[in-house]
């Protein structure tokens, strides 16, 4: 115990090696320029989302015969609640409701992150503990495997419309309808992970000196798993924001009362000839939002998981 | 190579059990009395009777699931109350814009994508490289239906050139047909475009580092015929598969694109069936679906011994 032996010299120096391995990883993500922009557009949205009451918004869910179908920049006259009269200029217009399209739009931001964020992770926490349970105990792997075959044999945007038509049209439904097709996905990419790292030697040790398969799971493959699926996880919420707007947009998403991007440009078709900015304004938003993630999801990709960022 | 074909027709068997037995259970599942739920809203309590004892709903699961899995490989999808048809008729009708659709579109997406990705892989880091590059990010993230109504109101409002909606039968008049066909295709196609660009010069680029490339090119084989005929047919395996893959993107993009449209097809068929509740139409629709969607990938399964006579099964 006094004297210092190679064997330990060796082992503290790369020991050190690993964890100044391990810290570029995040360090480089967060420098990637790709993940910076994608990243700043995205905490915009967020700001936007959580201050949408303080930007000189009304209520979007106000309905106001007087003012129906304004274009952009109209100045509207409104009665305040105690009688007395007030004007404001409508930035993006009214719809065929007179709706104030400006607060729908933003108001519909916090319906679209929120989608985004619970769709990736039901669909990751879901696929995360199958993909552990089908690569991990064989029996179960050929039957769990069939059914994931089975679900992604259905094209995504159908079964999310299918779950929608069994379940009552809400928020939740609206997520879980979504996350589902995206699970076998994730499944996979766990799954493969899972059959990789469980013939590595320092898991086979673990199980060798008896630790439990829990513990095995949690300790030794969870962690190799969590950087492919914050990859996935960020392409996941990209395209659940897209097909939230696609389903509202078909009238079978969130109900047509909430603002709510895909509800706007809905409402937006009739009228689209004469008033083309219901369906341009959440347009934007939608696709700068899903443009920013899956830009940042690009850089995540190249920084966090260059395997698979060869193969793309 | 015959071997291998049987063995792939069964492999899609538990594929397309799974299917079923989801759609299948998708009535069981929804609140209340599937036969009501078939039904419809203005149902008499007889026609209700009526449903339930045809769809033996008092008999045991396992049996309800044999009953209705006989039916469908009969070709008897059941009965549309909302449309007043059976649903075969239905799907008959409302087959030819959707199949058109899709044929142009991956007409358009094919000759567009595989271009521009050789092009950008040839070029790799110009100019023209990263437009194609940044084009195809955008074409992930811009929803079909926003690219659909700035077409509309560029070329069919704005400038005139194009009919705003609607669909003409192909053997009416095959003129008006074709100009219908124009935007709906360009919509529904760059997500795809985007797909196939990116596959096409990541895959070209692997194979230009290559040495029978630098082979080709020392014979002093022009670039034309080295890009086309040694690059791409070696590139092809990725880029058929991504294709396969892509129908999936095809079939929900055709759903959204023939509602901005307003073509009478199989995807607003969906859309109509699932407002109204139509079960025996949502089933079926689903259930042809997927079936296309496995089929044509077995097909480009198939087709890689075609391109890639190096794969052998």
């Amino acid at each position: 115990m006094s004297a210092t032996t190679p064997d330990d010299i060796v082992d503290s120096a790369s020991i050190a090696a690993a964890s100044t391995k391990r810290r570029p990883l995040w360090q480089l993500a967060i420098r990637n320029p790709s993940v910076i922009f994608g990243g700043t557009i995205l905490l915009i949205m967020v700001v936007i989302a959580i201050l949408a009451p303080f930007l000189g918004t009304v209520d979007p869910t106000r309905i106001d015969p007087a003012s129906r179908n304004k274009k952009p920049d109209t100045v509207i006259t409104y009665r305040l609640d105690d009688g007395t009269q007030a004007t404001r200029t409508a930035i993006m217009g009214t719809d065929s409701l007179g709706r104030d399209v400006y607060s729908r739009v933003i108001y519909g931001t916090r319906v679209s992150l929120i989608v985004g964020l619970f769709c990736s992770v039901v669909a990751v926490s879901l696929g995360l503990v199958i993909g552990l349970v089908s690569g991990y105990i064989r029996w179960l792997d050929g039957i769990i495997m069939r059914i994931m075959d089975g679900l992604m044999a259905i094209p995504g945007i159908l079964l999310a419309i299918a779950l929608v038509s069994i379940w009552r049209a809400g928020l939740i439904t609206v997520i879980f309808a979504i996350a589902v097709p995206d699970t076998p996905r994730v499944v996979r990419l766990v799954r493969s992970i899972v059959l990789t790292v469980r013939e590595e030697p320092y898991v086979e040790g673990a199980i060798s000196v008896g630790t439990p398969t829990w513990l095995v799971m949690f300790r030794h493959i969870l962690p190799n798993t969590i950087a492919p699926l914050i990859v996935q996880a960020t392409f996941t919420a990209a395209a659940a924001i897209l097909a939230e707007a696609i389903l509202s947009f078909l009238g079978i998403g969130i109900p047509p009362e909430t603002p709510s991007w895909g509800n706007i440009m809905a409402e937006g078709r009739t009228l689209f000839r004469v008033f083309p900015h219901n369906i341009l304004y959440p347009g934007i938003f939608l696709a700068l939002t899903v443009l920013a993630i899956n830009i940042m999801g690009d850089g995540l990709r190249d920084t966090l998981d260059p395997k698979m960022s060869k193969k793309v | 190579m015959l071997d291998f074909i049987a063995r792939r027709l069964v492999a899609i068997i538990p594929v397309l059990a799974v299917v079923a037995i989801f759609v299948f259970l998708m009535l069981r599942l929804t609140p209340g009395d599937p036969a009501a739920v078939i039904a419809g809203d203005n149902a008499t309590s007889e026609q209700i009777a009526a449903i339930r004892e045809k769809l033996g709903l008092d008999l045991p699961i396992w049996q309800q699931f044999a009953i209705w899995i006989g039916d469908i490989l009969r070709g008897n999808f059941g009965e549309s109350f909302f449309f007043k048809k059976t649903v075969v008729e239905l799907i008959e009708q409302r087959l030819e814009p959707t199949v058109a659709l899709a044929t142009c579109t991956l007409i358009f997406a094919i000759l567009t994508a595989v271009p521009l990705g050789v092009l950008a892989a040839y070029k790799q880091g110009s100019l023209l490289d990263r437009a194609v590059m940044g084009l195809s990010v955008m074409g992930f993230s811009v929803p079909s239906f926003v690219i659909g109504y700035c077409l509309i109101y560029v070329f069919a409002i704005d400038l005139g050139w194009l009919p705003v909606q609607g669909y003409v039968r192909i053997g009416t008049d095959f003129g008006a047909f074709a100009e219908r066909m124009v935007l709906p295709s360009i919509t529904l196609g760059i997500i795809y475009v985007a797909l196939i660009a990116r596959i096409t010069r990541a895959s070209v680029l692997e194979v230009l580092n290559e040495d029978y490339i630098r082979t080709a090119r020392a014979k002093g084989l022009s670039n034309r015929v080295v890009l086309m005929r040694h690059a791409l047919r070696n590139a092809a395996v990725p880029i058929l598969t991504v294709i396969g893959v892509g129908v999936a993107l095809l079939i929900g993009g055709a759903v959204v694109t023939e509602s901005v449209f307003g073509l009478p097809g199989l995807g607003r068929l969906t859309v109509e069936a699932v407002l109204s509740r139509d079960f025996p139409t949502i089933q079926a629709v689903i259930l042809l679906f997927s079936v296309v969607y496995v089929l044509i990938n077995l097909l480009i399964d198939i087709g890689y011994t075609i391109f890639d006579p190096r794969i052998r099964y």
